[in-house]
């Protein structure tokens, strides 16, 4: 597979499966959260100090609309990540002419 | 494995984010060698189908969810530096945009699923590579005993924060086995996903997989 073609489909599928299959992620408490609360020191969990912002546990403020609000913010976390990973990767990889130190 | 605000102390927090800090700092020189041009995209892609597939929780136990880490997949597709930048861009970018994990806990996270899962779930993988034949399918089954144990070392790391500075006094060892319980059945889902994606890459671009280069290229990578 040509290297192109290669991250243009993993990059859709990434799409899909934080756009689309994201809505039907179970939404009970993950393995620490459910932990704390087992055990009780659930309670000394404070807010988030973003937990007013635009994209806040992965939702969009204001779209009423689960599945889209759910889709939108997997659709920006994705290209966010993409933009900012690939850019970083980029930007620290050994450069062509620069010799593989042995 | 996203920790919230308040569950340890601000004085652990501290010291855990400057261990995570120097961390990040090494792997971005370690990482070099196994960056060119062609596999510093496929680390972007890396970070970003982990960013993707921890948005998708899936049932375990009763009344419990866990996701995908992705330290041992990012680890064996990307090498262990590399993977430690991926896994802590992510955890950024959560913190940051999804108000998913404490943003004062945001050491405490990167060390545990950044440097921890990624080294551990690394080392795992290349001792079970070293006594398997060498065929493409014993690194997809390495990848993937190498993600169930990354997830309990992941949750091992947080009982050791709890001990040093909970904001709690439940019993140590309680959490421990609450904690390594859950995540061993949640490490489980990890090798699932883990074994399919590294198959998925070596059929389609094996030359891209930092796990399974020649030896001469491992070499190569290890020295420096």
């Amino acid at each position: 597979m040509k290297q192109k073609t290669f991250l243009i489909s993993g990059f859709i599928a990434s799409l899909f499966l934080a756009g689309i299959v994201s809505f039907y992620a179970s939404s009970n408490p993950d393995g620490l959260e459910k932990v704390a609360e087992d055990i009780g020191f659930i309670e000394t969990a404070k807010d988030h100090k973003n937990s007013d912002g635009l994209f806040a546990d992965y939702g969009v403020k204001g779209v009423e609309n689960s599945r889209l609000s759910t889709g939108a913010a997997g659709v920006i976390g994705v290209i966010a990540t993409g933009a900012i990973s690939t850019g970083f990767f980029l930007l620290i990889r050994r450069k062509s002419g620069e010799k593989n130190k042995t | 494995m996203h920790i919230p605000d308040g569950f340890i102390d601000l004085p652990t927090s501290a010291a855990f984010a400057a261990i995570a800090a120097a961390g990040v700092a090494v792997s971005i020189r370690g990482s070099k060698s196994a960056l060119d041009e062609k596999t510093a995209p496929l680390a972007g892609l890396t970070a970003t189908f982990i960013f993707a597939v921890q948005m998708l929780n899936f049932p375990v136990a009763a009344g419990t969810s866990g996701h995908l880490l992705g330290a041992a997949l990012a680890a064996v597709l990307i090498g262990p530096y590399a993977a430690t930048l991926a896994i802590t861009i992510v955890l950024i970018l959560q913190a940051l945009l999804f108000a998913d994990g404490g943003l004062s806990a945001l050491g405490l996270s990167i060390f545990n699923m950044s440097l921890l899962a990624v080294w551990f779930g690394y080392g795992v993988f290349l001792m079970i590579k070293k006594i398997m034949p060498k065929k493409k399918i014993s690194i997809s089954i390495a990848a993937a005993i190498a993600a169930l144990l990354s997830v309990p070392a992941a949750a091992a790391g947080f009982v050791l924060q709890y001990a040093i500075g909970a904001n709690a006094t439940f019993s140590i060892s309680a959490v421990f086995t609450a904690m390594i319980g859950t995540h061993f059945l949640i490490g489980i889902g990890e090798a699932v996903i883990t074994f399919f994606a590294v198959g998925a890459v070596l059929a389609s671009r094996s030359d891209l997989v930092y796990g399974y280069k020649n030896e001469t290229a491992k070499l190569e990578i290890r020295t420096n």
